[in-house]
């Protein structure tokens, strides 16, 4: 692991990222059924990716977990580990959402401050992330005078700064253009450590580096997959063969999942 | 060219203003020539100061104090949605009576003093501060929120940090308004009873007959609300600094 990420918060240990359980969840949008008594468990520690067409529920899906949709859901989520959902996981969207207002550190430490637990030390470790993410001479610009992947990049900073065990993301890469979301890619398997990772993507290449397990979603109700399971372990090289043959499979599997 | 064409329209203007009067041959009672104003406005300069004075005075605290209380309003109605449905009623009822037919009332109960003005400025500026402010303070973007309530936000701490900053450029425009609007407060209400003033200055001159005087009066007015429009829009602009440099790079992307 690059990062120490012993902190204030002891429910923060990496070390014992929970996996998260979900049994019999129905999820109801007014007028849609997105979700019917659906079972799925999300392994701890391990990176899970979740792929399928627009408006499916996957974003639906990680807004459960989060806890900020609940009206209209039936069934349990929990983490394995017994501690309340409340404040566990960190969230990364498509949007880098940073605040055009805050500069970059300031951006980078927004949970701290909207928390009121703002010290040197949170400011410190900011700073020695950004170094470290080579955006350290952009520690006090504003977030317009940033390149888009950058911007991205102070957001997954953002992300892992809450040293949340669990980390969801939602399509965090898609707007960035291939070599710059490679690049990203591989500092975000670098640096979320051993934490729980479940992201929504669009792309099954960006699947199949970086997941250590990848379910296909599809449907209405939306139905999952057996996951399918690259071998080595991520972030995988690109051109890797083992990458290549299954994301022809992956992309049938899309396909045959499609056409009903 | 930024200081150039306002000159260019400035002086544009007085050559059209001293043509009519040559060509038509208006009395001077009724239209006085640009030279005659000048003259009047440099022998009346010690008048025409005071008077100005006490408008200017009577704007400005009229801009504090409804900038603040249209601001107030807002943030009151975004915190407590039950207020607000008893609020918004009693704002609009408020905008809905003219304020010029308030203002012999407001002289009544508030004398002939500067009060009496202040409040007819606050009247008219803190609406739009409100109804801007308010617009921005709700449209905020949706995902910072639910960001904010993924990391577990204190709801203070998401308005502070995030509600009212993302609102300040509706803020800015409403108060660019109110700014605009907030002389005309002070004018009515010194037209209606007063002692000081350039309204009431106006009134005195044009009773005496000395157009001339009552020109410079109203020159002098317009420099007045033309200076504090552009202090003000200075302001705003540094008030939303990042959004001039997205505009900046806006530009350079083009």
């Amino acid at each position: 692991m690059h990062y120490n990420f012993n902190t204030d918060n002891p429910r923060g240990l990496r070390s014992a990222a929970p996996s998260i359980s979900l049994e019999q969840v129905s999820f109801t949008y007014p007028g849609a059924q997105i979700f019917h008594s659906l079972n799925f468990t999300i392994a701890g520690g391990q990176w899970t990716c979740l792929i399928g067409p627009s408006g499916c529920g996957k974003s639906t899906l990680l807004r459960l977990i989060s806890g900020t949709l609940h009206e209209g859901l039936s069934g349990v989520i929990r983490f394995d580990d017994g501690y309340d959902r409340q404040g566990r996981t960190a969230w990364m969207a498509q949007k880098d959402l940073l605040l055009p207002w805050l500069n970059v550190v300031d951006n980078v430490c927004l949970g701290a401050r909207l928390r009121h637990e703002m010290s040197d030390q949170k400011q410190k470790r900011a700073i020695s992330l950004l170094e470290d993410a080579g955006l350290g001479d952009y520690i006090h610009a504003l977030p317009s005078a940033l390149s888009g992947g950058m911007r991205q990049r102070v957001a997954l900073l953002r992300t892992l700064m809450e040293e949340r065990s669990i980390i969801l993301m939602d399509e965090p890469f898609s707007a960035l253009d291939a070599l710059t979301r490679l690049k990203l890619q591989d500092l975000a398997a670098k640096l979320v450590g051993g934490a729980t990772v479940l992201m929504v993507t669009h792309d099954p290449l960006e699947a199949l580096r970086l997941g250590h397990s990848v379910y296909v979603m599809t449907g209405r109700p939306a139905r999952l997959s057996d996951p399918l399971i690259p071998p080595g372990i991520p972030p995988r090289n690109p051109g890797d063969p083992a990458v290549i043959s299954m994301q022809a499979e992956l992309i049938e599997r899309l396909e045959r999942r499609e056409t009903p | 060219m930024k200081f150039i064409r306002p000159m260019v329209i400035l002086f544009g203007l007085i050559a059209v203003w001293q043509t009519i009067v040559m060509v038509s041959g208006v009395p001077p009672y009724i239209l006085p020539g640009p030279v005659k104003v000048v003259e009047a406005a440099v022998s009346h300069a010690g008048l025409l100061f005071d008077n100005a004075v006490t408008t200017v005075l009577e704007i400005i605290a009229g801009l504090l104090i409804g900038t603040i209380w249209g601001a107030l309003n807002a943030l009151f109605m975004i915190e407590f949605r039950a207020l607000k449905r008893w609020l918004l009623p009693v704002l609009v009822i408020s905008q809905a009576i003219p304020v010029f037919a308030l203002a012999p009332l407001l002289v009544l109960w508030l004398g002939y003093g500067m009060s009496s003005k202040i409040a007819m400025a606050v009247l008219i500026i803190f609406f739009p501060v409100t109804a801007a402010f308010y617009d921005g303070l709700r449209s905020t973007e949706p995902e910072w929120l639910e960001l904010a309530q993924v990391m577990n936000a204190r709801p203070i701490a998401v308005i502070r940090h995030i509600r009212i900053p993302a609102a300040l450029p509706a803020f800015a425009s409403g108060l660019r308004v109110a700014t605009a609007v907030a002389p005309i407060g002070a004018v009515v209400g010194e037209w209606v009873g007063s002692s000081k003033g350039l309204g009431f200055y106006m009134l005195y001159t044009n009773a005496r007959m000395q157009i001339d005087v009552m020109f410079a009066a109203l020159a002098v007015l317009c420099i007045v609300a033309l200076t504090l429009y552009f202090i003000v829009d200075r302001m705003m602009t540094k008030l939303v600094f990042w959004q001039k440099e997205e505009n900046i790079k806006e530009k350079n992307n083009r």
